[in-house]
């Protein structure tokens, strides 16, 4: 461990920032005798950057040297930016001194590709298994699959890793075609076949023999980067459910574009990342993963985009007003889930409460769902039916000038007249 | 009208419960004998703690609870809330009564209490889990001292014992002045008279820590700014996740020195 370490790790973990991904969750190995680390079913944030985003594992390229030239990637091989190398070696290293400092739950492994795809894998292979073997590591690993490396290596970094994930980046082929024209659909379409039907292997093995080898045992992950090309939301979500339920993903992350290449005129022009739109895409992957809605339900046809004003969920309520009000005593819990205002975690409380009595709105307050919005959408002992003077566009205007929402501020289209006004005059007192 | 006082501690409390049963009386409070006095003219009765009539009431809380709420009371009583104990004995007398499920009768005020209070408690345990930075000694041992807001440091031996099985380590509470050492595979309760260590942010002396720790830190601080994203920048998001009571404790959040 010395000095150049220090000037690798600066240039590889600033290079890795990009890659969203950083659960820990999903995964609960047990801690070998003697050996050091467990990771644990619910994952531990140990600690949370400036952007409010969570440092779970040790993120870390390998290597930022890369042999393709993809429009959207800063690592690209055109780009004039310093590069670096770590050894295997100097990321377990890393990784352990890490991990023993209760810092990190594990490694989060991925790699620009250097010589062929097959050559980076192997190396990243390695680094998984040196953790596991030499230093008898029960932490949780996340590797990144390499496009176009070959099945047995993949078949080997499930074996070690307890995720994997092999990033789509751009939504539709096309579009991957246009940026990055020496990638190519397939190379990422079979790895992601090849870990689901493996991670199913292993999961009938183990069921017969308690022994058998684990593969993935905390699934596989996907990435996919918004507002770089000009795809809509409805074909995004139709994507990420195809991939929830085709492939068995765990995850899909969003990644709003961030221009790293602005000078690329292949990538549209903007100054700011979409993060609302990434916000509001993250909200209807929720409403799929925990929710119980369908995507066909989130976006119609006849509707490309997500409202970016309403959340999802109070959107599909007010497209669909004929299904509310619903009556919390006496609702099943999918219709009470679709409340807006009422999340996963109350709506189970209500289930359970109302088995001892019955429900009024002083209560449903009490147990933490935001009346502000749901009293327009249920009915309980007391509480006036609100809906039936409301239309859509009344109702969504009302809530918005009630809603302190975080993104008010950008959403506010309006002009102001008087936003630079200076008094010519100090202001008397 | 009477009261209870108690050692303040919890098989103290559940010793309460029993002489509550036992003497069939019902007082108006039952509160610690060193907190402050809060009443005039109350008939208080002192009671000892009796370790096994602690484990009877406790068997009984365990027959009727269901399996994950088995717990709920002990992390409610961790709260160390004001008036918390009426509001478990309560609770109690309901349960005992042979109301079935009393734990998930939301609409209760108490019950809704009792399980929001516990929710707090195991919040902060998760935060000991996250938060807590070992800092490696010239002996060999992985050091760390933090202040959670409750007394929880019992409630994560399980998990550190399970994760870090072959490093000597110790987690000290720099308030209430205990913590927990792991070593030659067992945990003990310590109290450190000699205090080695900076007791606001629990910094170990500089002359004790390992040679490489300091380097450890600094790779760490780097790798903690440069895997943020400058254009993202959410400094509110960042509080509301770590709050800034647990900065002073982080070498990520210290200046390079």
């Amino acid at each position: 461990m010395n000095e150049s370490v220090h000037e690798k790790l600066k240039i590889l973990s600033d290079a890795a920032k990009y890659d969203v991904s950083c659960a820990s969750s999903g995964s609960s190995r047990g801690n070998t005798s003697k050996g050091i680390g467990n990771s644990l079913g619910c994952g531990i944030c140990h600690s949370f950057t400036e952007d409010g985003r969570c440092v779970s594992l040790f993120k870390i390229l390998m290597t930022n040297n890369c042999i393709y030239d993809c429009a959207y990637c800063i690592n690209r091989r055109t780009n004039d930016r310093q590069r670096a190398t770590f050894t295997a070696q100097e990321i377990v290293d890393l990784t352990i001194g890490f991990y023993r400092r209760n810092y990190i739950e594990g490694l989060f492994l991925s790699s620009g590709v250097i010589k062929s795809a097959d050559y980076t894998m192997e190396r990243m292979v390695l680094v998984a298994k040196k953790l596991r073997n030499e230093e008898n590591f029960n932490g949780y690993i996340h590797l990144k699959a390499i496009p176009g490396a070959s099945s047995e290596l993949i078949q080997e970094a499930g074996i070690w890793a307890d995720r994997l994930s092999v990033n789509m980046e751009i939504p539709t082929e096309p579009n991957l075609k246009k940026l990055a024209p020496e990638k190519n659909y397939p190379d990422i379409i079979t790895p992601m076949g090849q870990i689901r039907d493996s991670i199913l292997v292993a999961k009938e093995e183990r069921k017969k023999y308690r022994k058998a080898p684990r593969f993935a045992p905390a699934g596989q992950s996907t990435q996919l980067i918004v507002g770089a090309t000009p795809e809509t939301d409805r074909q995004i979500i139709l994507l990420s459910s195809g991939l929830y339920k085709k492939q068995n993903l765990k995850r899909v992350y969003f990644s709003g574009y961030l221009p790293v290449n602005s000078y690329d005129e292949r990538l549209p022009a903007i100054n700011r990342p979409p993060l609302v739109r990434e916000n509001r895409l993250y909200q209807s992957d929720w409403l799929m993963r925990f929710y119980h809605f369908k995507a066909e339900e989130i976006l119609s046809e006849d509707q490309p985009f997500l409202d970016l004003d309403v959340d999802p969920k109070l959107g599909f309520a007010l497209r669909n007003m004929h299904l509310f009000p619903v009556d919390i005593n006496r609702a099943d819990y999918e219709m009470i889930l679709r409340v807006p205002g009422v999340g996963v975690q109350s709506a189970q409380k209500i289930i359970l409460a109302r088995k001892h009595r019955r429900l009024n709105s002083l209560h449903l307050k009490k147990l933490g769902i935001v009346m502000k919005r749901a009293k327009y959408f249920i009915t309980c002992n007391e509480l006036p039916a609100h809906k039936a003077d409301w239309e859509p566009q009344r109702l969504k205007h009302k809530l918005l000038c009630e809603m302190n929402s975080k993104y008010k501020k950008s959403l506010d289209t309006q002009l102001k007249l008087f936003a630079d006004f200076k008094p010519v005059l100090p202001t008397l007192h | 009208m009477k009261i209870y006082t108690y050692d303040s501690t919890f098989e103290g409390f559940l010793t309460c419960v029993f002489d509550c049963y036992s003497r069939k009386d019902f007082p108006v409070d039952i509160c610690s004998r060193y907190g402050e006095q809060r009443y005039l003219f109350v008939e208080s009765i002192d009671i000892a703690t009796n370790p096994q009539k602690a484990e009877r009431v406790w068997k009984g809380i365990q027959k009727h609870l269901s399996g994950k709420n088995k717990q709920l009371l002990f992390y409610a009583y961790l709260s160390e809330e004001l008036g918390i104990e009426m509001k478990i004995y309560r609770f109690l007398r309901r349960m005992f009564s042979g109301h079935l499920n009393l734990e998930t009768d939301y609409g209760d005020p108490d019950v809704l209490h009792l399980t929001q209070a516990s929710q707090k408690v195991k919040k902060e345990a998760m935060r000991m889990m996250q938060f807590v930075r070992f800092q490696r000694t010239k002996d060999r041992m992985y050091f760390c001292g933090i202040e959670p807001k409750y007394d929880v440091i019992p409630l994560i031996i399980n998990h550190y014992q399970k994760r870090f099985t072959d490093q000597r380590w110790l987690i000290y509470d720099l308030r209430r002045n205990y913590g927990i050492l792991y070593g030659n595979d067992k945990v003990e309760e310590v109290v450190l008279t000699k205090k080695q260590f900076n007791a606001y942010n629990g910094q170990v002396k500089e002359e004790l820590l390992h040679e490489g720790e300091d380097f450890y830190q600094k790779l760490w601080r780097s790798y903690f700014k440069h895997i943020t994203i400058e254009e993202r920048k959410n400094l509110k998001l960042q509080r509301q996740h770590m709050p800034r009571r647990f900065w002073r404790y982080l070498p990520e959040k210290q200046e390079a020195n």
